[in-house]
């Protein structure tokens, strides 16, 4: 259907998309202000993001970060899509109902709480805050994440896929591995994605679980920011915002182009 | 079951068991326990290797004091209270600038509805924490704003905008805005076109039909848009904690000072418990809408 | 004669020589003994037994709910049944899991793999089994031959058509050469006229292949057309099973004569007249209907009499020798084409549907609406049914 914007839908997603992208448009442009006095331009300069590349604790709290992202949400991912198939598949086994309550609590528990509550566990059980309780942490909350983006997939996903593939003489950790993993992939990728920007962006978590020798970025710019505006983590944001819209809009095309190639051969298939 | 099955059941289990359940647990209990200038600071902690005598003194020591403490003092009280208006209030305003985005979006040409999509969600991927921050820039004495103002001559003097409630405000619309959009225009983008012309067929004016059927049928996006503003924000900590002044009294920023600044484990153990509780209503609510809302598609 | 109707034609004259049921000798590739499946509270399948028989083209007919795909399903290995033994070949395969029976089913939505172009989608089972890469490879192309996909091999199948991926389904499922073969509704998304090419298709491949075939469906047309036998089922019970001819032409209830083609059913009292022959008194004020019956039935007995609509002769003047005749007047017409159907309301309200062909143009059509017509047939026309 073609259609075109009537003068109110257009002012309304005009001023909408304003308010949602002039933010962070003022803050990459004053990422280039020479003065470090944020709020008053004195001319184009990159010298705050020389500046950012010569501050070794903010390059070490990226380094953690990473890491804690990485490591989290591997695991997350891996116990999240566990988590889905034994939800979505496993049928009824004791204490199933828990075990979604548990899967679903955690999307709607106040970060604060769960940063208390999991620090409070790692203080009685005498373990000691460092990279390792953070990567707990993370892990914990963004597998529930994983396995809500990934049991939307397996409940959508035609069961009868899996019956062919054991009718056809696979086992089921085989039919598992070789029929369902391919097809759900794209899901398990995208919680992946989503496990690892959560825990890259996470505050609140890490600040209940990191220990003094494994500072965040978000916790290390959290400080910072507190002391009001600084160019040097305007520049940081920009980074971050560019790599980010990078990967969106990237991630956004190849999957326009994905479908835009599967509707022509469909149009191609239905003519034979 | 094979040992295999067993397996993709029982790790996760497990894990959630031991670093979901088990802690929340822990919380409760400091929550009924007293505070102490010890490491841990609070007694009493289970002792398992005095045996049954342990055990009792343990559930000896558990009490309700703090949860009176925390409805004896003012303070407690007035951050819940202000916690929910805040919340509520703001879950209205991005209610009012989301539905007009999220409509336009439904009634954008189909082939800009995936970028306008995308639009939408990008913000969603960008730090949480940056994008609180960009308003730090804007609200502040000398910030955006202000300067604009000034110069177009509508003030003479900058406002006070960053640490106040109206900042808290403008942090959680702007944060929370594509979690309000995106349900509504989930269930707007399913109208089906042909309601609206019988609407219209059988006399309604474009406005009525707008209220007669449009806003109806998108209630089930609405309410769980609502839901999903007002109940992470309740909890909030970083937006007040970085927009909000003085005057700003949310849960989560006296849980985190009762913790890191005063060190009172028992008493923000306490106020995480009530604050659980706030929650348990909006959220069951949430739950029961989402599942009219399945067993209708079905 | 079209090549299709002769295509019909040859394999209803093989199939009059293929009855295996009938001979004590034989013994069936598939029995199911006393089988029941409970889901909960709900009995799907109830205490049934059923013998299927080496290279027969077997047809489960029903409406959806009688448990004709539960059935289907045990004998793949998706189902237990919750009472009963399931016989393949003689071996119980209750125990079996799905992967290690010689079964292979085509499922309703072809279950294709769509991470898989045509080719490994056919080789997927093979893989599984034993067998050498050259093997596989020969087996692959023998299937692709036999199903006309040659040169499809290389897609994928969401680019390729809906009567192709059903294709594939079938290849695949055939490739392992299972002893039986089971097939969901394999026609149910297809349009009607590639539905009927696919029949023929399906039954010329049963018979080159030799393998049984156990086919699910609800649309009778299906079954008649591609079965050898039908069972026609009905609440987790069997209530007939017989050759196509025989559930139309001998239907032995009310179930099975409605539940395939149209059929008039007139309820009366039966009153045996002599060796196989019954009347029945079904109205006030009108004449018994005399029947054909083999079955010796008490006086009194209230029974069903079942007709097909093309076995009913309409006329203007009252025929000389008819069994059975009625006066009636013409309530409603439907012109389908090659046959029109007659719904004529007899003197006592009672409504009867008579089919003729309309091998004659329209305009020298005989009847029309509110002409007083007479209506009859023959004592063996229709048949006498107790339940």
């Amino acid at each position: 259907m073609t259609r075109r914007f009537s003068w109110f839908n257009a002012t309304s997603l005009t001023l909408g998309f304003a308010f949602l992208y002039l933010p962070m448009v003022i803050l990459v442009i004053y990422s280039f202000n020479a003065s470090r006095l944020v709020t008053v331009w004195a001319g184009f300069s990159t010298k705050w993001y020389g500046e950012l590349l010569r501050n070794e604790a903010f390059l070490k709290a990226a380094w953690v970060t990473l890491k804690v992202a990485l490591l989290s949400s591997t695991l997350a991912t891996v116990l999240g899509t566990m988590a889905a198939y034994a939800l979505v598949r496993a049928g009824r086994f004791p204490g199933r109902t828990l075990f979604s309550g548990m899967i679903y609590a955690p999307l709607v528990m106040p970060e604060v709480i769960t940063g208390l509550s999991l620090l409070l566990l790692f203080i009685a059980i005498g373990l000691d805050r460092g990279v390792l309780t953070i990567v707990l942490a993370h892990t914990t909350f963004s597998m529930c994440y994983v396995s809500v983006v990934v049991s939307a997939r397996l409940v959508s996903f035609d069961r009868s896929l899996e019956e062919a593939a054991l009718d056809l003489g696979c086992t089921p950790f085989d039919a598992f591995r070789s029929v369902t993993l391919p097809i759900i992939a794209p899901a398990v990728i995208s919680g992946w994605l989503l496990a690892f920007t959560l825990s890259l962006d996470d505050l609140v978590i890490a600040s209940f679980t990191a220990g003094p020798s494994s500072t965040t970025l978000p916790i290390k710019i959290f400080s910072a920011v507190r002391l009001g505006v600084s160019p040097e983590i305007n520049a940081l944001s920009s980074i971050l915002i560019l790599i980010v819209t990078v990967g969106v809009v990237s991630a956004a095309l190849v999957s326009k182009r994905t479908i835009l190639r599967r509707e022509a051969e469909a149009r191609k298939a239905r003519r034979q | 079951m094979s040992i295999r099955r067993i397996a993709i059941v029982a790790i996760p289990y497990l894990w959630l068991l031991a670093l979901f359940l088990v802690p929340f647990a822990i919380v409760v209990k400091i929550s009924l326990s007293d505070a102490a200038l010890a490491i841990p600071p609070y007694v009493p902690t289970l002792d398992l290797s005095a045996g049954l005598e342990g055990v009792k003194e343990f559930f000896a020591g558990l009490d309700f004091e703090n949860f009176v403490f925390l409805t004896e003092d003012e303070l407690y009280w007035r951050a819940y209270l202000s916690s929910l208006k805040i919340a509520l209030l703001s879950t209205a305003l991005t209610l009012l600038v989301g539905y007009p985005i999220a409509y336009g979006m439904s009634r954008a040409p189909s082939e800009w509805r995936p970028t306008l999509m995308m639009l939408v969600i990008l913000p969603f991927w960008t730090s949480f924490l940056i994008r609180v921050y960009a308003w730090i820039g804007i609200l502040s004495n000398e910030g955006f704003l202000n300067q604009l103002l000034l110069w177009s001559g509508l003030i003479t003097e900058p406002l006070t905008l960053l640490n106040t409630n109206f900042a808290v405000y403008v942090g959680i619309v702007y944060t929370y805005l594509p979690f309000m959009i995106l349900p509504i225009y989930a269930t707007l983008e399913k109208l089906d076109e042909s309601l609206l012309e019988a609407a219209e067929d059988l006399g309604c004016s474009r406005l009525s039909s707008f209220w007669t059927v449009t806003l109806p049928l998108s209630r089930p996006g609405v309410i769980a848009g609502c839901f999903l503003v007002f109940i992470p924000a309740i909890g909030e900590f970083v937006i007040p904690s970085l927009l909000g002044g003085s005057e700003t009294l949310m849960i989560g920023k006296v849980l985190w000072e009762e913790f890191f600044s005063n060190r009172d484990w028992p008493v923000a153990s306490a106020v995480a418990v009530i604050l659980l509780l706030v929650l348990v209503i909006p959220i069951i609510l949430f739950q029961r809408n989402e599942q009219k809302q399945q067993e209708a598609d079905q | 004669m079209s090549p299709d109707a002769a295509q019909q034609d040859t394999s209803q004259q093989a199939s009059r020589e293929f009855a295996p049921w009938n001979d004590p000798e034989e013994r069936p590739l598939i029995r199911f003994l006393s089988v029941t499946k409970k889901f909960g509270e709900f009995t799907a399948i109830d205490d049934l037994t059923l013998d299927i028989y080496r290279r027969e083209f077997f047809a489960l007919l029903g409406p959806s709910g009688c448990g004709k795909t539960t059935l289907m399903r045990m004998l793949a290995g998706f189902e237990a049944p919750t009472g009963g033994t399931i016989l393949l070949d003689g071996q119980d395969i209750v125990p079996v899991p799905p992967n290690r029976r010689p079964v292979n089913m085509m499922f309703q939505s072809y279950a294709l793999f769509p991470h898989l172009s045509v080719r490994d989608n056919i080789a997927f089972g093979l893989k599984r089994s034993r067998m050498s890469r050259e093997a596989i490879e020969e087996r692959v192309a023998e299937m692709l031959r036999l199903t006309r996909l040659e040169r499809f091999a290389t897609r994928k199948p969401h680019q390729i058509s809906g009567g192709q991926r059903q294709r594939v389904a079938l290849a695949r499922s055939l490739a392992k050469a299972p002893k039986l073969l089971l097939l969901d509704e394999p026609l149910g998304a297809l349009d009607k006229k590639l539905r009927q090419e696919t029949q023929f298709e399906l039954m010329d491949i049963q018979e080159r292949t030799g393998t049984t075939f156990v086919i699910v469906t609800h649309d009778q047309e299906e079954a008649m057309t591609v079965a050898s036998r039908v069972a026609v089922m009905d609440e987790g019970r069997i209530v007939q099973v017989a050759t196509p001819a025989e559930i139309y032409e001998s239907p032995n209830s009310v179930y099975v004569a409605d539940f395939i083609g149209d059929v008039n059913l007139i309820e009366g009292t039966a009153r045996p007249k002599g060796e196989n022959r019954v009347e029945i008194d079904w109205a006030e004020g009108q004449p018994p209907l005399i029947a054909a019956s083999q079955e010796r039935l008490a006086p009194g007995t209230r029974v069903h009499f079942a007709i097909r609509p093309e076995k009913v002769a309409i006329s203007s003047e009252r025929p000389a020798q008819a069994a059975n005749a009625f006066r009636g007047r013409v309530h409603d017409i439907a012109y389908l084409g090659n046959i029109s159907t007659y719904h004529v309301m007899l003197e006592n309200g009672h409504l009867i549907m008579a089919q003729t062909a309309n091998s004659r143009r329209i305009s020298r059509r005989g009847f029309s609406w509110e002409d007083t017509v007479w209506l009859s047939w023959t004592d063996s026309a229709g048949v006498v049914l107790t339940r």
